[in-house]
């Protein structure tokens, strides 16, 4: 079985300034780290799993600048077999629905039996790619799983639902499946492995080498378009306790005695 | 074309919450364009859903049909493709739930259309629809274009009130066609995860933490001081990932919601999914290191600060 794993590069933001660019549509990246995609992270351990399980390869794929290929390499070192990088250069401005025509192009040039994505990019926050990309292929999708048990043609898994409840379906291959954070624990790269990964495949390819409809792509072939991106204004502010750190604690010791709380 | 269609979500027998509030959005819109909203109910032994749809509703389309008797995105995708091209809607509405997003990308998709996920804000204009949307964790807004139509826009739950009632919409019943051949999915139960007692919604103090508490060992001062003040220990989804804390100690919309008389954020961002399962408490407290953390415009009292010095700080003052 051929499973492709789309890993996707993103910027570490929790604890960072987020600043707008001067195109208004853009971040300063200047000082950020970048990461895997939090979800993608466990789609490529959902993937390793199986492959440990049955007669498998994992390959990676991703869109995204020449800096992607550190997340790829990554991959690399935790399992996976080889691994594509499709230069976004001329694909900026795409948006989810676009993406998916990416890698489309590329899944229909290079067939697998399974693809994982994760259910959300921690930057756009779309949870597009994965079902826009199986309806691309013309393949089914299920999205936010949780747990995944594959037979020899289908799989079982179970899908995580607002409220505590799973839904446990089945699905034929191929399919994409869209895997959400917590139903396994990701590993981390061993030395050995990282070693390994120096030598395995890392490929970079133009669009135009897996013959992409670039109208369907980039900016001009999206059909939503960013118009500008702004700090939210901040509705009913908290009152911000000032002080060092002693002087806010007794400040906060006296919120929550007058509440009862102590 | 015109009109503006919005999908109503169900779930044993009942409608959820976020299909009202889908509606009430669709209804400040509609009266900013002049349109009519029509609801879309897809099930099986729905007579009573539709009627209460019909009061948020100029109409409501209901089909009722075998194959909607459990969910799946192909089959309700195969009845509204259908049903969008046969109606032309200007804006069609979905929730964005877990149900929603399973359906509207494939959706989009099949019928060609632009799509925009967890819309909190619409602006109709001239040539298309404006859409507001949360990124990076909520830092920051996107205002995205949809060009197509209809535009497909799938809606963040919680956020709007899902009030408005006060129409007496037609109930318009729909014949599907043929629906659920085909499929390559199967759905097969709901299985409510299994509860191993624990209940933090009862709880009158709870203590929330999140991913800046940055390592399991570092919980246990947390503990002693949450036990110290009679809370409950709860935490942010990355944390229950991570497995320091049980899954019922989940706060947000995949995880529990409480409304406690105080609730203490400890590291934790604020990212809507969070907040929708907090935001109800009387009193707020967030700790944060980051100025900008989206969680102080949810708080009522906020302190910029590395929680692992405030927390031992306050620990000695309520000795
Ligand atoms: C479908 C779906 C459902 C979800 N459901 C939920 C849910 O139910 N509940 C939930 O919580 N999330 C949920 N999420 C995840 C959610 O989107 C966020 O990723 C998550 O809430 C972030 O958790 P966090 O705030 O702990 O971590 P982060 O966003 O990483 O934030 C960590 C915070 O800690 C602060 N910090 C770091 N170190 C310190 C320090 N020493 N002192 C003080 N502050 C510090 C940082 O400044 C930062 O603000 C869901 C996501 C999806 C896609």
């Amino acid at each position: 079985m051929k499973i492709a794993v789309c890993l996707r590069r993103v910027p570490d933001t929790a604890e960072a300034d987020v600043k707008v660019d001067g195109t208004g549509k853009g971040i300063v990246e200047d000082r950020l780290a970048f990461t895997i995609n939090e979800a993608d992270n466990y789609a490529l351990e959902e993937a390793l799993l199986l492959k440990e399980q049955r007669d498998a390869e994992v390959s990676l794929v991703s869109v995204g600048p020449k800096e992607a290929d550190e997340v790829l390499r990554m991959g690399l070192a935790k399992g996976a077999a080889g691994a594509v990088r499709i230069d976004d250069k001329e694909l900026q401005g795409s948006d989810g629905l676009a993406l998916a025509e990416v890698l489309a192009a590329y899944f229909r040039k290079n067939p697998v039996d399974l693809v994982f994505t994760g259910c959300i990019a921690q930057d756009v926050e779309d949870s597009q790619v994965g079902p826009a990309l199986a309806q691309l292929l013309g393949w089914p999708h299920t999205s936010y799983v949780v747990k995944l048990d594959c037979g020899d043609e289908r799989m079982t898994v179970r899908r995580e639902l607002e409220g505590g409840f799973l839904e446990v379906k089945d699905i034929a291959r191929p399919a994409v499946v869209s895997i959400q954070t917590g139903g396994n624990t990701p590993r981390y790269a061993s030395i050995l492995g990282i070693k390994r990964a120096r030598t395995k495949p890392l490929e970079a390819l133009e669009p135009g080498a897996i013959d992409l409809d670039t109208s369907k792509a980039g900016e001009a072939g999206s059909r939503t378009r960013l118009e500008r991106l702004y700090v939210p204004e901040v509705v009913s502010a908290a009152e911000m306790i000032e002080g060092d750190v002693s002087e806010k604690a007794g400040r906060l010791a006296d919120i929550l005695k007058e509440k009862g709380v102590s | 074309m015109s009109g503006i269609m919005v999908l109503a979500e169900h779930r044993h027998g009942d409608l959820r919450d976020v299909s009202h509030e889908v509606l009430s959005a669709a209804r400040n819109l509609a009266e900013k364009t002049g349109e009519q909203v029509e609801a879309v109910l897809l099930g099986q032994g729905c007579d009573e859903m539709a009627q209460r749809l019909a009061a948020q509703a100029h109409r409501v389309i209901h089909a009722e049909h075998p194959a909607f008797r459990d969910f799946n995105y192909e089959t309700w995708q195969q009845a509204l493709v259908r049903l969008v091209k046969g109606r032309e809607p200007s804006i069609v509405m979905i929730p964005h739930t877990a149900f929603g997003t399973d359906l509207g990308p494939s959706l989009a998709v099949e019928l060609g259309v632009g799509i925009v996920s967890d819309a909190i804000g619409f602006e109709p204009g001239p040539d298309g629809l404006k859409v507001t949307r949360g990124v990076y964790g909520g830092k920051l807004n996107a205002e995205r274009f949809i060009s197509t139509t209809p535009a497909l826009v799938m809606v963040r739950q919680s956020h709007f009130k899902p009030d408005q009632p006060g129409l007496e919409g037609e109930v318009v019943n729909w014949d599907p066609g043929d629906v659920g051949s085909g499929l390559r999915t199967r759905f097969i139960s709901l299985e409510e995860v299994p509860s191993t007692g624990i209940d933090i919604t009862k709880a009158d103090v709870v203590v929330g933490i999140g991913r800046g508490v940055k390592e399991e060992k570092n919980i246990g001062p947390i503990r002693e001081f949450a036990e110290h003040i009679g809370a409950v220990l709860a935490g942010s989804r990355p944390v229950i990932d991570a497995g320091w804390l049980e899954k019922e100690r989940q706060v947000g919309s995949s995880g529990k919601t409480v409304k406690p008389r105080v609730y203490i954020a400890l590291g934790i961002s604020g990212a809507f999914q969070h907040v929708a399962g907090m935001t109800g408490s009387d009193t707020i407290i967030a700790v944060n290191k980051d100025p900008h953390a989206p969680i102080f415009a949810v708080a009522h009292y906020g302190i910029v600060d590395d929680l692992h010095k405030v927390v031992p700080a306050l620990r000695e003052k309520l000795a």
